[in-house]
C-alpha cells in the first residue's frame, strides 16, 4: 500500500506546484515598478495597477473597521458572558456557522440589495467593504472566540480570587494576552477578503480608476483580474501580473498569520 | 461601576447583530424572490425548458444539474485523493516531508478562486480544447474545482486523523500490526465522522463556487450531453446575468440565490451531524 | 530471524550494557540485568529515573519516538533483538506489552482479539473462536463477557479493559510479557485481579514489571531490580538480586532506604 499513498501524495502536490509555476512564469514577466505605481491603460491591457491597489487597501480597510469592533464584540460576548451550551450561544453559533458556510455570491446579492440599493450606496467602496465584512465575520468571530478561551485558567481563577470586575479583567488581562490571537483572526480575514471576487463585482462595482472618496466605485486586484480575463481581449499578460501579485500578497499575509499562531486554528473547525 | 451597566449591552448587541445578519440575507432573498415565486409557482422554477427572461421564463433546472454535476464531480475525484494524500502525511511521510507537504496545502488553500479561474482559462481550457472544442466544459470545472478543493480536503482529513487516540497506535504498535492494517481498521474508522463532516462541508462549498466554475465552464444554459459540453451553474448564472436584469429576471436571480442558500445550509447541518456524531463515546 | 520454539520453556532476557538516549540526554545509564526464564521481574524506583524506557527498549517500542536511541545489547535467548536484522513484527509478536492506560481498540470486544490475530495470518475462524475463548478463560473475564463479546470494549469498567489488553496479548502466544504500571490506573479490587492474574502467567512466560508500587513489588515479584536517578541526571540500576535479599538483606544504601523504608534516601548518599 506504501506505494500507492506516495503517488497520490506525489500527484495532490505536483499539479498544483505545476499551476503555481504557470501563474509565476507567466506572471513575473509582466511584474515591474512601474506596473505597481502606474494606473491602467487602455482598458487595462496596458499600465499598472495602482489605483486598483488603492481600492484594495480602502476596500479592506472598511471591511476590517467595521469586522473588528462587531467581531470582537460577539466573540468576547461568547466566551465571557454566555455559557456555551446555553440556548442563545447555541442559536448564535447556528446563525454563524449556516454564515459561514452561505456561498460568496449571496454577500453579493445580499450586499446589492441592502447596501447599493436600499441604503443607497451605490456601487462604492462602502458597499463592497461592508458586504465583504459580513463574509469574514464568522471566520473572525470563531478564531478570535478560540484565542479568548486559549486564555490560560489560572488568570482567570487569580482575577475571581481578587475580586477583581469582569470588565476590568477583559480590558486589561485578556484582551492584551489574547492579542496575538486577535491578530491571528485580523489578518486571517484580510486573506479571505483579499481572494474574494464575487462579493464585489456588484457591491464595489468595476470602474478602474483611482476612487474618489469611498462612496466611489472601485475595483481591487482580484476584480481586475476577473476583468481582464474575461472581458478584455489581450489583457491575459496583465491579468497575469495581477494574479502573481495577488498570490505573493496572500501568501505573505497567511505565512505571517500561521507563523503568529498554529494553535488558534483548527481545521476541524473553520470552513475556511 | 457604570462600565460594568453597558459593557455587556453592548457586547450582547454585538453578537445579536451578527447573528442577525443570515436573518437579514435571508429575509432580502425571500423578500426580493417571493413576488415571482408566487405569480408563476414553485414548481415553475424546476422545469426543464430554456432559460428566457424575455418571456418571463426562469426554469433552474438546467443550471442546477451543472452546479450538482461540476461540484460532485470534482467531490468524487478530491475525496479519495485527499484523503490518500493525509494518510501519507501522518503515517508514511517522513516528519519534515509531512510538515512540508501540510505547509504547501496550507498555502494552496488561500490562493483565490479568481486565480484559479484565471489559470484554467488561460492553460486548462486551451488544452482541452485540442481533445475536443471549445475546451470549455464541464470537464475543465471540475477539474478546476477539484484542484481548489483538495488541499482543504487533505487539511480537514489531516485534523481527523491526529484525533485517533494515540494509544490505540501504540496499542497497536505494540502487538507488531501493520501500519496499514492500522490505518484501515483502527484510524480510518475512528476518524471517520470527522472526515464524513469535512467532506459534506467542502461539498458544500463546491456548490457554492462562483469564480471558477464561471470562468471556465462556458456558460451555455443547457443540459450536458458529455463531459465536454459547456454548462453554467447556479452561482455563474448569477454573476453574470445581475447586473443586467429587471424586475422578475432580478427576482428570478434571488430566488436561484435562495435555492443555493438552503442547499449549503442543509449540506452544513448533515456536516454538523456527523461532527456530533463523533463526539459521542460509546 | 524465527526464534525456534522447540523448548517449552521461556527465554532468559540478558540486557548488555543498555543505555537509553533522548536525543544527547541520557535517560537510562549502562544498565546489565539478567531476567531469568519464567520468573517474574520487577524494576522498582522513584519516577523519572528510566524504568519505562527500559522496558520500551525490549520490545523496540523506543523505535516510535523519533530522537530516541539504545545502545548495548539485549538478548532473548541468544538473540540480539537490538540488531538491525531483527524482525520487529515477530519481536512484538514474542514479546507482548501492557500499559499504564488500558488501550483496548474502538472495536467490540472478540473484534479486540480477532483484528491481531488476523494481522499475524490466523484467519481460520474456528481456531480463532478456540483462541478467543481460551485466552478470556486465561484472564479471567469469559464468565463476564461470553454473552456479550460483540459489545464494545470501551464499555467495560477499567480493570476489564486493562485485562481484555493482557488477553490481546496472550492472544498471540508471546513468550516475554512487558507490563509498565499495569495497575496504577486502576482501583484496589481491580488491581487485586490483576496482580492475581500475573501470579498465575508465572511459569508459562517471563514477566518484567515495572511498578513504583513497592507493596507490589513485595508481592509479585521473584527478582527485583532497584532503578534510581544518578548525579547526572541518568537512571541506572544500583542493586539486582531476588525479592528476599532485596527486600530484607540489601547491600546497597539507596536499596535499604528505599526499599526498607528507612528514612528517605537523598541524593548525598553516595552510589
Amino acid at each position: 500500500m506504501r506505494p500507492l499513498f506516495w503517488l497520490t501524495a506525489l500527484l495532490g502536490a505536483v499539479v498544483p506546484l505545476l499551476m503555481l509555476w504557470d501563474i509565476i512564469a507567466n506572471g513575473l514577466p509582466g511584474l515591474s515598478i512601474e506596473f505597481l505605481s502606474q494606473p491602467p491603460t487602455d482598458t487595462g491591457r496596458s499600465g499598472g495597477i495602482l489605483p486598483i491597489l488603492f481600492a484594495t487597501v480602502w476596500i479592506l480597510a472598511i471591511c476590517l473597521s467595521v469586522t473588528l469592533p462587531l467581531g470582537l464584540g460577539c466573540a468576547i460576548y461568547l466566551s465571557e458572558y454566555i455559557d456555551s451550551h446555553s440556548s442563545a450561544a447555541r442559536w448564535i453559533g447556528l446563525s454563524l456557522d449556516i454564515l459561514a458556510s452561505t456561498p460568496s455570491i449571496i454577500f453579493g446579492l445580499f450586499g446589492y440589495a441592502l447596501f447599493a440599493i436600499y441604503l443607497n450606496f451605490g456601487f462604492s467602496l462602502l458597499s463592497g467593504g461592508l458586504s465583504l465584512a459580513c463574509m469574514v465575520l464568522p471566520l473572525f468571530i470563531r478564531t478570535t472566540e478560540h484565542a479568548l478561551r486559549a486564555c490560560p485558567i489560572h488568570y482567570r481563577q487569580a482575577a475571581s480570587a481578587l475580586n477583581i470586575r469582569q470588565s476590568g479583567f477583559i480590558l486589561r488581562i485578556l484582551l492584551p494576552i489574547s492579542g496575538t490571537g486577535i491578530a491571528v483572526a485580523l489578518i486571517l480575514s484580510s486573506g479571505r477578503a483579499l481572494a474574494e471576487t464575487a462579493v464585489l463585482i456588484f457591491t464595489a462595482g468595476y470602474v478602474s480608476r483611482q476612487p474618489d472618496s469611498v462612496f466611489d466605485s472601485g475595483r481591487t486586484l482580484s476584480v481586475h483580474i476577473y476583468d481582464l480575463s474575461m472581458n478584455v481581449p489581450g489583457g491575459q499578460q496583465n491579468a497575469a501580473a495581477s494574479a502573481l501579485v495577488l498570490v505573493l500578497l496572500i501568501m505573505l499575509i497567511n505565512s505571517t498569520a500561521r507563523l503568529l499562531a498554529r494553535r488558534y486554528i483548527s481545521y476541524d473547525q473553520t470552513p475556511l | 461601576m457604570a462600565i460594568d451597566l453597558w459593557l455587556p449591552r453592548i457586547l450582547q448587541l454585538c453578537a445579536w447583530l451578527c447573528a442577525a445578519i443570515i436573518i437579514a440575507i435571508m429575509t432580502f432573498l425571500l423578500l426580493e424572490s417571493l413576488p415571482l415565486i408566487i405569480e408563476s409557482g414553485f414548481w415553475s422554477f424546476f422545469q426543464l425548458q430554456a432559460w428566457q427572461p424575455e418571456e418571463n421564463r426562469f426554469p433552474l433546472l438546467a443550471m442546477l444539474i451543472g452546479s450538482l454535476l461540476v461540484a460532485s464531480g470534482a467531490m468524487l475525484i478530491a475525496t479519495p485523493l485527499g484523503i490518500a494524500a493525509a494518510i501519507f502525511g501522518r503515517y508514511y511521510a517522513p516528519t519534515p516531508l509531512a510538515i512540508a507537504y501540510r505547509g504547501l496545502m496550507e498555502l494552496l488553500a488561500g490562493i483565490p478562486s479568481v486565480v484559479f479561474g484565471f489559470w484554467g482559462l488561460t492553460i486548462l481550457v486551451p488544452w482541452i480544447a485540442h481533445w475536443s472544442p471549445p475546451g470549455a466544459s464541464i470537464l475543465a470545472g471540475i477539474l478546476v474545482l477539484t484542484l481548489m478543493i483538495l488541499p482543504l480536503v487533505v487539511l480537514t482529513c489531516d485534523a481527523a486523523l491526529l484525533k485517533v487516540p494515540p494509544q490505540y497506535l501504540h496499542g497497536a504498535t505494540a502487538l507488531g500490526l501493520s501500519r496499514w492494517g492500522t490505518i484501515r481498521h483502527i484510524s480510518l474508522p475512528t476518524a471517520f465522522p470527522a472526515i464524513a463532516s469535512g467532506i459534506v462541508l467542502q461539498m458544500g462549498r463546491a456548490l457554492g463556487e462562483t469564480m471558477a466554475v464561471l470562468m471556465v465552464c462556458g456558460n451555455v444554459i443547457q443540459l450536458p450531453d458529455s463531459w465536454f459540453s459547456p454548462v453554467r451553474t447556479l452561482t455563474a448564472n448569477i454573476a453574470l446575468e445581475m447586473s443586467y436584469a429587471m424586475d422578475n429576471h432580478r427576482a428570478a436571480l434571488f430566488a436561484s440565490g435562495l435555492l443555493l442558500l438552503l442547499s449549503a445550509t442543509a449540506l452544513m447541518l448533515l456536516a454538523d451531524h456527523y461532527r456530533q456524531k463523533n463526539c459521542v463515546q460509546y | 530471524m524465527i526464534t525456534s520454539r522447540l523448548s517449552h520453556s521461556p527465554p532468559t532476557l540478558n540486557l548488555s550494557e543498555v543505555s537509553v538516549y533522548y536525543g544527547q540526554k541520557m535517560a537510562i545509564s549502562q544498565v546489565s540485568l539478567t531476567i531469568p526464564s519464567g520468573k517474574i521481574s520487577v524494576l522498582v524506583g522513584p519516577s523519572g529515573c528510566g524504568k519505562s524506557s527500559l522496558l520500551a527498549s525490549i520490545n523496540r517500542m523506543t523505535d516510535l519516538t523519533p530522537n530516541c536511541r539504545v545502545s548495548g545489547k539485549i538478548h532473548i535467548d541468544q538473540q540480539n533483538i537490538l540488531h538491525p536484522s531483527t524482525s520487529l513484527m515477530h519481536l512484538r509478536r514474542q514479546v507482548g506489552m501492557v500499559f499504564q492506560q488500558p488501550n483496548p481498540f474502538p472495536l467490540s470486544i472478540e473484534d479486540n482479539i480477532r483484528f491481531p490475530l488476523k494481522e499475524h495470518g490466523q484467519k481460520d475462524p474456528k481456531q480463532v473462536q478456540k483462541i478467543t475463548q481460551k485466552v478470556l478463560e486465561d484472564v479471567g473475564l469469559w464468565k463476564e463477557v461470553s454473552q456479550r463479546l460483540k459489545t464494545p470494549a470501551l464499555q467495560l469498567s477499567g480493570g476489564q479493559q486493562q485485562r481484555l489488553c493482557i488477553a490481546r496479548c496472550l492472544a498471540l502466544s508471546p513468550d516475554v510479557l512487558l507490563f509498565d504500571e499495569p495497575c496504577s490506573a486502576l482501583d484496589p479490587l481491580a488491581t487485586q485481579k490483576i496482580e492475581t492474574l500475573i501470579r498465575q502467567l508465572r511459569g508459562r512466560y517471563t514477566i518484567l514489571m515495572v511498578t513504583h508500587n513497592l507493596s507490589q513489588a513485595r508481592r509479585l515479584a521473584d527478582y527485583v531490580a532497584v532503578c534510581w536517578t544518578e548525579e547526572s541526571g541518568a537512571g541506572c540500576v544500583v542493586e539486582s538480586g531476588d525479592n528476599q535479599r532485596i527486600f530484607e538483606h540489601s547491600v546497597h544504601p539507596i536499596t535499604r532506604s528505599f526499599c526498607q523504608g528507612v528514612d528517605g534516601a537523598t541524593k548525598d548518599s553516595p552510589i
